[in-house]
């Protein structure tokens, strides 16, 4: 029989105003096993932790209960004062009186009543744990980042900084993503080129860190320290290492007119590419889907013209298998499509686009060379409107946009507003809002300057509608502190589109086992105080992947993952988690259920000899869990026809011990 | 399939041909339309006060007309199909307007908003599907650039009415695009025509109706449809000069069953 001690914790007023804490400790004080029972105001702070302590010593105590907090905040903490006090850490049970008990419940009575049926449950329990120990494993000391945007790059940097080698893997042929693609930066107006490229030099000479370029993670087993992954390097048709980004082959190219995705079609480039004169790697892809030579074998001009003889028309698809210690997700975000949002007639003028595109429009390396002519005649534009929060901040229509709000497009808005004023002061430039949100250091001051200074006109209201009419679009909105109806006839109209993850974040949650919010943002491990790991061990999350993000905060973040990384990787051996899943040899019967339903591979089947009552030896099929691998999720016990399989630390056993203690 | 249909005062005068299309283009497509008996007036407008009942309660009758014979309601005038479907609505959800309404029932039984109430629109896209109807087409409209036109009433009040976004609506288009024209989409296509400021301002109607039209126009239409007699009322009245018709029109035309009802 155990010795169990009961810890009730008031919470301040947390627990203690819905729940009489002194009745809990005096019901749970008969219950069988338990041997002393007391109630502190904070049982997670040094006074309490000490009280257990002492308990543990006075009361020879084997089982603890601590009637406090959801496990998910404090078992640490509790485990480890076992464990001080000389006891297995597996011996801590929490019984969660607050999120499921205090904080749902306005009465008294229920509460203390419920409260009361928790600690039951977990007294239950604890009288049937066993110590557990947990296993050791290896670090690969190799880390991953998946995405080389300014995330990403800042993230391999900090790694490779600390002495670790990392490998980026970018789907797009050069890394770089959406700051690449900017003009200035908000706040200080500092060129987006001219701070990120520096980086991406960096980075292609940091002789820790491997760029997989055009290339795609497509498969990920293993666990935290330990992962197997394989990446596909897609076929570019260019051999990297020979290839010295002269562009000679894209001058010559004959096929000039595949839409430029760099400047998000607003101009064209060649079937063989280099997407900008940074890039980096700086060597040219060919587009299969709009080269000659590879759609049906006329022409080979690029590998006439190439000195290097890098072109090759038959590289084919390549699968890297690496093994790495971590993980970091660093996919980014996209603009949301415009095609729900017609009302704003995007797809029935050249006039209406997105910030993006007015990035690359106002770009010195843009379509139009850094003048802002309009896309369809080039002309100078003289009435602008900005329509904020198109698609962002949707509640009432969140079939076709976000709810929440995309955090970057007040400040970029302002940012082209600004610029706009400055560099065309005849130009005259309303920007429609809900709310002008400008928190951040000098970003309120910045969005200031550009309404008191530049004059830009800042309506609060929304557009409506507008009517491409002749050469112009007519702009229908409210001024809602005037109360009126306004019509604008504007040149250009920007839509600030809200910002989504990368589409490829989905399928990746899924081979990362990370989870993920209802918007496809991943999802941190505590949203406080764990904001760059993922709940799944050895993952961690850099910029607007976890959720919308500007260049200042994705920066941080990404310095933030590094160094967990870094904390991760300088490990030697991992301490790994007892609460696996484990199968009774003598009850298995080889059915293969268990592996069919475990989603980390985990189990695998031996056949092994076993003896007889008569002394005969017979050989049986049998299921054994990788403890290593295992994650300790229980869909095995469950589909176990025989009850075989059993998690350690959540035995049947225990579970069902729990549910008597709660019915009776 | 047969279903009840309520076809409404203006298909009998004004919009004979939008009935009488309404009619064959079904049948062709395997519907009977069963003309309710001695439908009345779906009340006109459906007006916000609560306390208006009166002029729901024939909405409300053809509503249980139709849940007497577990059929759906099918309706083709956008203002009828408003009525109905908001009238349906409040006796689902708002307990003392039906239960007004349903003192005035006692004689016909009580009705708390069972029927379910389709748009012939709606008919064609969730009961007959557009690739049936894409099936169906004898005469490909082919080359044809057509321009769905709205209007305010068949889309809105949209959390409702359920059909269609109200901002951007691709059902007219879908069904443009099945009988194998182009659909053409311009801006003004869900902007209110004037409707009955037509006979109080009658500029104020002009100006939208023209500006409908114009705007269909520079987008490239050779010819507008609407499902709404009024709509099409002030575009033709306003001077439209292109083609205004009927959506059934143009399906009966497609399924060459179009000659058949011309004489009628």
């Amino acid at each position: 029989m155990q010795r169990v001690g009961v810890f009730v914790c008031w919470c301040g007023s947390n627990i203690a105003g819905t729940v009489d804490v002194q009745a809990v400790s005096e019901a749970l004080k008969n219950e069988p096993g338990v041997v002393y029972s007391a109630n502190y105001q904070y049982m997670c702070s040094q006074a309490g932790q000490e009280m257990i302590k002492a308990a543990v010593k006075e009361h020879r105590l084997t089982g603890i209960v601590v009637c406090s907090c959801s496990p998910r905040m404090h078992e640490a903490t509790f485990r480890k004062t076992a464990a001080a006090a000389g006891l297995n850490p597996y011996m801590v049970e929490i019984a969660n009186i607050r999120e499921q008990c205090s904080w749902v419940h306005k009465d008294m009575m229920t509460g203390t009543e419920k409260a009361i049926i928790l600690g039951k449950a977990a007294i239950a329990k604890v009288n049937l744990n066993a110590p557990l120990t947990p296993g050791e494993s290896p670090v690969t000391k190799r880390a991953l980042v998946i995405g080389g945007g300014i995330a990403g790059i800042q993230t391999a940097l900090d790694i490779a900084d600390a002495g670790f080698p990392v490998d980026i893997v970018e789907k797009q042929p050069t890394i770089g993503g959406k700051m690449a693609q900017l003009d200035k930066t908000f706040p200080t107006l500092d060129c987006a080129a001219c701070i990120l490229t520096p980086k991406m030099v960096d980075v292609a000479q940091n002789e820790k860190i491997r760029i997989f370029s055009y290339s795609e993670v497509t498969d990920v087993h293993g666990f935290v320290g330990n992962f197997d992954v394989k990446i596909k390097k897609k076929a570019r048709y260019v051999k990297e290492d020979i290839c010295t980004g002269c562009g000679a082959c894209v001058e010559k190219c004959p096929m000039k007119k595949v839409p430029n995705e760099f400047n998000l079609g607003m101009d064209n480039r060649h079937a063989i590419y280099i997407p900008f004169a940074q890039a980096v790697p700086k060597v040219a892809t060919i587009d299969p889907n709009a080269c000659n030579m590879l759609k049906n074998g006329k022409c080979g001009v690029c590998a006439k013209v190439c000195a290097a003889g890098a072109i090759d028309y038959k590289q084919k698809d390549e699968i890297i298998e690496e093994k790495y210690g971590a993980i970091v997700v660093a996919t980014g975000f996209n603009p949301i499509s415009m095609d729900k949002f017609d009302e704003f007639a995007y797809s029935q003028s050249k006039d209406v686009i997105t910030s993006l595109e007015f990035e690359r429009l106002t770009n010195a390396a843009g379509p139009s060379a850094g003048k802002l002519l309009r896309p369809s005649d080039g002309k100078h534009p003289h009435t602008i409107v900005f329509v904020q929060c198109v698609g962002s901040r949707c509640a009432a229509c969140a079939e076709k946009g976000k709810e929440y709000c995309s955090k970057i497009c007040c400040m970029y808005t302002a940012k082209h507003a600004m610029l706009t004023r400055d560099k065309y002061p005849d130009t005259e430039v309303y920007v429609f809002y809900i709310d002008a949100r400008t928190p951040g250091k000098n970003f309120d001051e910045f969005y200031r300057r550009a309404v008191e200074e530049y004059g830009v006109k800042y309506i609060k209201g929304m557009v409506g509608k507008v009517v491409p009419e002749g050469d112009k679009l007519k702009v229908q909105a409210s001024d809602l502190i005037a109360n009126k109806q306004l019509h604008i006839d504007a040149d250009l109209v920007v839509l600030a589109a809200a910002i989504e993850p990368d589409k490829s974040a989905r399928p990746l949650a899924t081979m990362l086992t990370a989870s993920m919010d209802t918007n496809d943002f991943f999802t941190e491990a505590h949203p406080k105080l764990r904001p760059v790991e993922s709940p799944t061990a050895g993952v961690f999350l850099s910029g607007a992947c976890q959720g919308p993000k500007d260049i200042p905060e994705t920066v941080s973040q990404a310095g933030a993952a590094a160094s967990k990384v870094i904390g991760l990787l300088a490990k030697d051996k991992l301490t790994g988690n007892p609460c696996v899943a484990s199968s009774n040899e003598l009850m298995c019967n080889g059915c293969s259920t268990c592996e069919r339903v475990c989603p980390y591979g985990a189990i695998t089947y031996i056949d092994k000899e076993f003896r007889m009552p008569d002394r005969t030896t017979k050989i049986r099929r049998v299921a054994v869990v990788n403890p290593a691998v295992c994650q300790g999720c229980g869909a095995c016990t469950v589909a176990c026809p025989s009850g075989a399989m059993d998690l350690n630390g959540f035995k049947n056993s225990q579970i069902m011990a729990e549910v008597d203690a709660i019915c009776k | 399939m047969k279903v009840s249909y309520f076809p409404g005062c203006t298909l009998k005068n004004k919009a004979k041909d939008l009935d009488a299309y309404a009619y064959r283009s079904a049948e062709a497509l395997g519907v009977t339309l069963e003309e309710i008996e001695n439908w009345q007036c779906c009340g006109g407008v459906f007006t916000t006060s609560q306390d208006e009942v009166a002029t729901k309660l024939s909405s409300v009758r053809a509503l249980k007309y139709a849940a007497d014979r577990e059929q759906p309601l099918v309706t083709v005038c956008s203002a009828c199909h408003n009525v109905i479907k908001q009238t349906n609505h409040a006796m689902q959800t708002n307990k003392e307007f039906s239960a007004k309404v349903n003192r005035y029932m006692a004689n016909d039984g009580g009705y708390n908003g069972e029927a379910e109430v389709y748009h012939y629109l709606e008919m064609l896209r969730d009961l007959v599907g557009f690739d049936k109807v894409k099936e169906a087409v004898k005469n490909t409209l082919k080359g044809k650039k057509i321009a769905a036109y709205y209007g305010c009433l068949l889309l809105r009040p949209s959390k409702v009415m359920g059909m269609d976004d109200p901002e951007n609506p691709v059902i007219m288009e879908d069904l443009i695009r099945a009988l194998g024209a182009e659909a053409v989409i311009f801006a003004r296509r869900n902007e209110c025509c004037g409707a009955y400021t037509s006979v109080e301002s009658p500029e104020t109607a002009k100006r939208n109706a023209s500006a409908i039209v114009e705007n269909a126009k520079a987008a490239g239409a050779e010819m507008i449809i609407t499902a709404c007699p009024l709509c099409k009322y002030n575009l033709v009245k306003n001077g439209a000069d292109i083609p205004v018709v009927y959506f059934t029109e143009i399906l009966a035309e497609a399924l060459g069953v179009k000659e058949d009802t011309d004489g009628k």
